[in-house]
């Protein structure tokens, strides 16, 4: 069993409210870990903090045995961070492509003077993402829309654009905030085949925020429980399941667990 | 490799031939000296309005200090050709002039590129307001280049070959930005700046090629004013100058080269045709401004551009791009 990511005595403060209090917590390469708990439980925080979109009030967040915490989170990004967001927040004037390209260009080496003189080596890596862009739409069958603005796609296109372009950036580890949110069972279930052959596919470790329990129990190799921002439970989809803290956790707010 | 080469000859000959028009044409006495002075007033504004565009356009925040940056531009290359080497050849001299005044304001644009990573939107309106009163107290207090009064007798060496050239190398460079990973880093700062760090965009490297770019060109743009106007104070660059460049902006459109070119060319004969108003004329500008920010605030060609003006190697529009709806999902 070896760490992708750690993390030890993770604590966020928002003012007095504590939205992740003491967390430790880690991911194995290659597996998906879910993570449930009632709204405000302290989920989006804690892959806001894992992105670096908030740096932590304290503890520490190792990412292949190097802590990150602090680090921009391009950075992170760009060491193989990559996520998605539980309100969708593509860029929405630009096209598909463009938005691709965009998580695609932290792969290219191309320096400022290049670019603005637009040097054959800096033409040599626009052809260059130009296609690595195309084809990745082409695999997930968005190649047609490329040129349509990604604001005027359908919802369920614009969830897998967000997926999509987080693989642009060709991560290890892909944070999934809610990405069934908003479907149906149905459209749910699909989204659960999808993700398992994009962990497959792309070799890929997966941590999954997600409020539909059928789906999580599916996907999940292991699923952590959090309730105000602390770990409450934690362990194979079954015992989650019958866990009386889970249960409580949840009755307590709206009751959802089947 | 040839293919490249063939695909740049046509456009590469059409702009060399206008460079040999714009040097001809003075000297054949078609076009009367009035003319000849829009004309270049048009390509100097042309240079201001794209690059504002780039941080106003593109990058969506909203600077009210490109005149500031477009001062420091003039003084710098005035000093020289004025101050320091009077008798310089001007052929040698001029260009020099011309990149001293750019870089000058370029390096200006760094300290307000770093104020941009913190702050954005109003704030940032603010701070580059700020930055626009230093630079005009500051220089109405500097006796080296006349204080209140400006700099007189300045060399006519702004021709309309010139203008034309340092025009289309600001079209070509910023061309060249926006359709490069750094363009296309400063659209995502616009769209969703969050987004755009989580995706791997190093926002401040962005903003700062941003900032510097602009105010660069903004710097090679009050160099050439300097010496077409041949008198500057520091009273030519206030606030009032940069409306009439972000009215350039919002009416030609943001986010578009070729809204650069209208909106630059719409304003020139705008103030052109309004000079018999007199000090009204100060009026008009601010209230066009006004009536885009309600009715049209992205201008003619927000956010598109003409074909001709794209790189070629962006990629071409695919023949099935019409409506395909959802019918095939992805891998499911
Ligand atoms: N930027 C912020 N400023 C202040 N409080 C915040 C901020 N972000 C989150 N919080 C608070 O932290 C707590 C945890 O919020 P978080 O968004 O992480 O919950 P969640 O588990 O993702 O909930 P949901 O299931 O509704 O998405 C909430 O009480 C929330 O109000
Ligand atoms: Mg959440």
């Amino acid at each position: 069993m070896s760490g992708l990511l750690e993390t030890r005595r993770l604590t966020r403060q928002f003012g007095g409210l504590r939205a992740i209090g003491d967390l430790s917590l880690s991911v194995n390469r290659g597996e998906i870990l879910g993570v449930i708990g009632p709204n405000g439980a302290g989920k989006t925080t804690l892959f806001n903090l894992l992105t670096g979109i908030y740096p932590p009030s304290s503890g520490e967040i190792l990412f292949e045995g190097l802590p990150i915490a602090g680090l921009r989170p391009s950075e992170i990004a760009r060491r193989g961070v990559a996520r998605t967001f539980q309100n969708i927040r593509l860029f929405r004037q630009l096209t598909v492509l463009e938005n691709v390209r965009i998580a695609y260009d932290s792969q290219i080496v191309c320096s400022p003077p290049d670019a603005l003189l637009s040097t054959p080596h800096a033409r040599l890596r626009e052809k260059e993402s130009i296609n690595a862009s195309m084809e990745l739409l082409e695999l997930f069958e968005l190649g047609s829309l490329a040129e349509n603005r990604a604001g005027d796609l359908s919802y369920g296109a614009q969830r897998r654009l967000e997926i999509v372009r987080a693989l642009a950036l060709d991560p290890k580890l892909l944070l999934l905030d809610e990405p069934a949110a908003g479907m149906n069972p149905s459209e749910a279930m699909q989204l659960t085949d999808f993700l398992r052959w994009v962990h497959g596919k792309f070799s890929l470790t997966i941590v999954l925020i997600e409020h539909h329990m059928q789906m999580v129990m599916a996907l999940s190799d292991r699923i952590e429980v959090l309730d105000f921002g602390v770990r409450i439970a934690g362990g194979k989809p079954d015992e989650v399941k019958g866990n009386p803290r889970v249960i409580e956790a949840y009755l307590g707010t709206e009751g959802e667990l089947p | 490799m040839m293919d490249g080469i063939k695909k740049h000859l046509i456009p590469l000959s059409l702009l060399l031939l206008g460079l040999v028009v714009a040097a001809v044409l003075p000297a054949t006495g078609l076009v009367n000296d009035y003319l000849q002075f829009v004309l270049i007033s048009v390509a100097i504004n042309a240079i201001l309005c794209v690059s504002l565009n780039l941080v106003n356009g593109w990058m969506g925040e909203f600077s009210v200090g490109h005149a500031g940056f477009m001062a420091l531009g003039a003084y710098a290359s005035a000093i020289l050709t004025v101050k320091l080497f009077p008798t310089a050849p001007a052929a040698l001299l001029f260009p020099a002039a011309v990149l001293i005044g750019g870089c000058t304001a370029g390096l200006a644009g760094i300290p307000v590129g770093i104020l941009s990573f913190k702050t954005r939107g109003d704030y940032l309106a603010i701070i580059t307001l700020a930055f626009l009163m230093i630079v005009k107290s500051g220089l109405e207090n500097i006796p080296y280049t006349g204080g209140p009064r400006g700099m007189l007798g300045i060399p006519r060496l702004t021709t309309l070959a010139w203008a034309y050239f340092w025009c289309v190398v600001a079209f070509w460079v910023i061309r060249n930005l926006v359709y490069s990973k750094y363009g296309r880093g400063i659209a995502a700062i616009r769209e969703d700046e969050i987004a755009a760090e989580a995706m791997g965009v190093n926002t401040r490297t962005a903003k700062l090629v941003a900032f510097v770019t602009s105010s660069f060109f903004a710097g090679v743009a009050g160099a050439l004013f300097a010496h077409q106007l041949q008198f500057i104070n520091p009273s030519s660059f206030d606030i009032l100058k940069s409306t009439e460049i972000l009215v350039m902006v919002y009416l030609g459109g943001v986010a578009s080269l070729g809204g650069s070119l209208l909106g630059a060319g719409a304003v020139t004969i705008l103030t052109q045709s309004l000079q018999p108003l007199g000090t009204w004329r100060m009026v008009v500008l601010p209230a066009i401004l006004v009536v885009l920010m309600l009715y049209r605030p992205s201008g003619i060609m927000g956010y598109r551009d003409w074909a001709w003006l794209k790189p070629f190697f962006s990629p071409a529009p695919r023949s099935n791009k019409k409506k395909e709806t959802e019918k095939r999902e992805g891998p499911q």
